[in-house]
């Protein structure tokens, strides 16, 4: 060992606890995983019973949500390296095991590329001929983006950079455990660079290509922006309960404390402000512009059993939310932190079925607003679980913090001033 | 006591640390009008001071939503009251058209609150503070840190607060005159 290493953990930060004892979280992990796979398989099966298609939007919502906690996890190790953050050292951890959960996403993707395209992309799937009366000009004219090979092409694209980012910064991460050498923390940051403009990149399209195009004739260059701004904010609240879990089960309550969640629920405000920044953005330009083909999004949306869950969305995603959150006494406090976190979640959740449902009840006329069907809740519960689960699994398997990064003890002793 | 009033005992020390150390032995003794003057922020020392959060927070709040009403008041009177105008087809008063305006009106007045009632809760502007009659405040915005208390602390007195300064490690522990 040179004298630029930064020292093992029992140097660097000898009274932390950074292993799970070994099985101690295996009842947990294999619940959620057990629980998850059953919900999941029941969720799959009922979208490919269903006649009508909406057992894969129920899926889709799920999904969206789902994968949008993986998206802000890697968004936020991402960060935290190109701003070379000291406070966050302490759950970066965290967030780099979340993102392991991309190969699963991309298995659990396969009912959407598979089975989905039929309910789902029906629209621009299959292009009519010119002259028939199903012949749809905007689609035609937007096969040349909007068509099954390239769908496929560009869904692997997204899976390969996902997969890869988190590999490359977890894999590095976990190295520096043993090596303890500070040349992996300057690295990471020069990477972080490009790998936020893949990720920003693969994200906004993500967006366009699994949401969006369910409803071809409309657009809207901010919607990837909108489903970002959400994923992050749903990333910190679950990661404001991950660690409060893990807390309850002994872990991490000498290392994560008041200060950081303070943090936590600050960025979790602060993205849920964006949120609404960008969806107002969009809302804004489409009201005042009047035109036909981008305002019969929110025209539906507007009537058919929806026009009370834009109302729920405002305060619920944001009024509510602001006011409760923008206290410090708040955001200091766990339970109430859990309880913004939870409600914040809901709400996310509320804004995937107003992104994705209204469309499948456009095409079969059943105008019903928000839906709880057995469907939903199955594919819900199914794949939420085997990302908790999942991440529960890699948690045990490596430190709970990066122990010899060389900002560790920074981010020990970080005090909000 | 002189005709003069007195504004307290000022005790010069050269680390953060060793007026962090201060801060918690002065409040600990029962000081309770103590404050630090460092050249910059000393991690945890508001804690070590034992001072509460600010109220500004809950001036901002007062400003940001004045923001807010005098935003919705203004577009509605003007656009559907006194003169009613109709702009592409929309109502004369349409909420989400009067959002931007409402949202900058509310960051404004908020920021100029935040702005302006700290100036008002720290008493400033004002040309002269007793502090600086000590003799080597001039180095708090170098590489010397200041710990003061107050003639008003209930337990002050001069001779038995600048012996306990003393006792603490400091340097230039001087009893300023309030004039």
């Amino acid at each position: 060992m040179t004298a630029s290493t930064v020292p093992p953990i029992d140097q660097n930060a000898p009274t932390i606890t950074t292993r799970v004892k070994e099985g101690d979280l295996g009842g947990s992990t294999n619940l959620f995983l057990g629980v998850g796979a059953i919900a999941t398989i029941v969720g799959i099966a009922l979208a490919m019973f269903d006649g009508t298609g909406g057992g894969y939007f129920a899926y889709l919502v799920a999904y969206m949500f789902t994968l949008s906690i993986a998206l802000g996890a890697l968004f936020f190790v991402l960060v935290q390296h190109i701003t070379r953050a000291g406070w966050s050292v302490v759950v970066r951890r965290l967030a780099e095991n979340m993102t392991t959960v991309f190969p699963v996403l991309a298995i659990l993707f396969l009912p959407i590329a598979i089975g989905g395209p039929e309910s789902l992309y029906h629209h621009w799937w299959h292009v009519a001929p010119a002259g028939s009366p199903a012949y749809d000009e905007i689609v035609a004219h937007k096969a040349g983006y909007l068509n099954p090979t390239f769908f496929y092409v560009r869904a692997a694209f997204y899976f390969a950079v996902w997969i890869g980012l988190s590999r490359y910064f977890r894999n590095a991460s976990v190295a520096q455990d043993q090596n303890g050498d500070p040349a992996i923390t300057m690295r990471l940051a020069r990477r972080a660079a490009p790998g936020l403009l893949l990720f920003a990149i693969t994200t906004t399209f993500a967006a366009f290509d699994w949401i969006m195009s369910i409803d071809p004739h409309w657009f809207s260059t901010m919607f990837g922006v909108t489903y970002f701004a959400g994923s992050v904010m749903a990333f910190y609240a679950v990661l404001a309960l991950v660690c409060m879990w893990l807390r309850g089960k002994g872990y991490l309550g000498d290392i994560v404390n008041t200060e950081h969640y303070h943090d936590i629920g600050k960025l979790m405000f602060a993205f849920m402000v964006f949120w609404t920044y960008v969806n107002f953005s969009q809302y804004m330009l489409i009201y005042y512009a009047n035109l036909p083909e981008e305002t019969h999004w929110y025209q539906y949306r507007s009537h058919n059993g929806w026009d009370y869950v834009g109302p729920i969305l405002i305060f619920g995603h944001f009024l509510a939310p602001f006011a409760f959150l923008l206290s410090r006494h708040v955001k200091r406090n766990r339970p109430m932190l859990a309880f913004g976190a939870v409600f914040l979640l809901v709400m996310h959740w509320i804004d995937m079925q107003y992104l994705i449902m209204p469309v499948h009840q456009q095409d079969t006329a059943s105008a019903t607003g928000l839906e709880f069907g057995f469907d939903h809740i199955a594919s819900f519960v199914g794949l939420l679980f085997l990302f908790l689960g999942w991440t529960l699994r890699t948690t045990s398997s490596t430190p709970l913090v990066p122990e010899r990064d060389p900002r560790l003890r920074e981010s020990l002793k970080f005090h909000n001033i | 006591m002189s005709a003069s009033k007195t504004f307290g005992v000022v005790a010069e020390f050269d680390s953060a640390a060793a007026i962090y150390k201060a801060a918690k032995a002065t409040t600990a003794e029962g000081y309770t009008r103590v404050d630090a003057h460092t050249p910059f922020p000393v991690h945890g020392i508001d804690d070590a001071l034992r001072h509460g959060p600010s109220h500004l927070g809950w001036l901002v709040v007062c400003g940001g939503i004045a923001g807010i009403l005098l935003a919705q008041g203004m577009q509605w009177w003007t656009n559907a009251v006194d003169y009613e105008f109709w702009v592409s087809g929309k109502t004369p008063y349409a909420w989400p058209a009067t959002i931007p305006i409402t949202f900058e009106l509310m960051v404004l007045l908020a920021s100029l609150v935040a702005v302006f009632g700290m100036f008002v809760l720290n008493r400033l502007p004002r040309f002269h503070h007793p502090i600086f009659k000590h003799s080597s405040i001039h180095r708090v915005t170098d590489d010397r840190f200041f710990l003061s208390i107050e003639a008003k602390d209930p337990k002050f007195d001069a001779h038995g607060t600048k012996a306990f300064l003393e006792g603490l490690g400091a340097a230039n522990v001087e009893v300023l005159e309030d004039d």
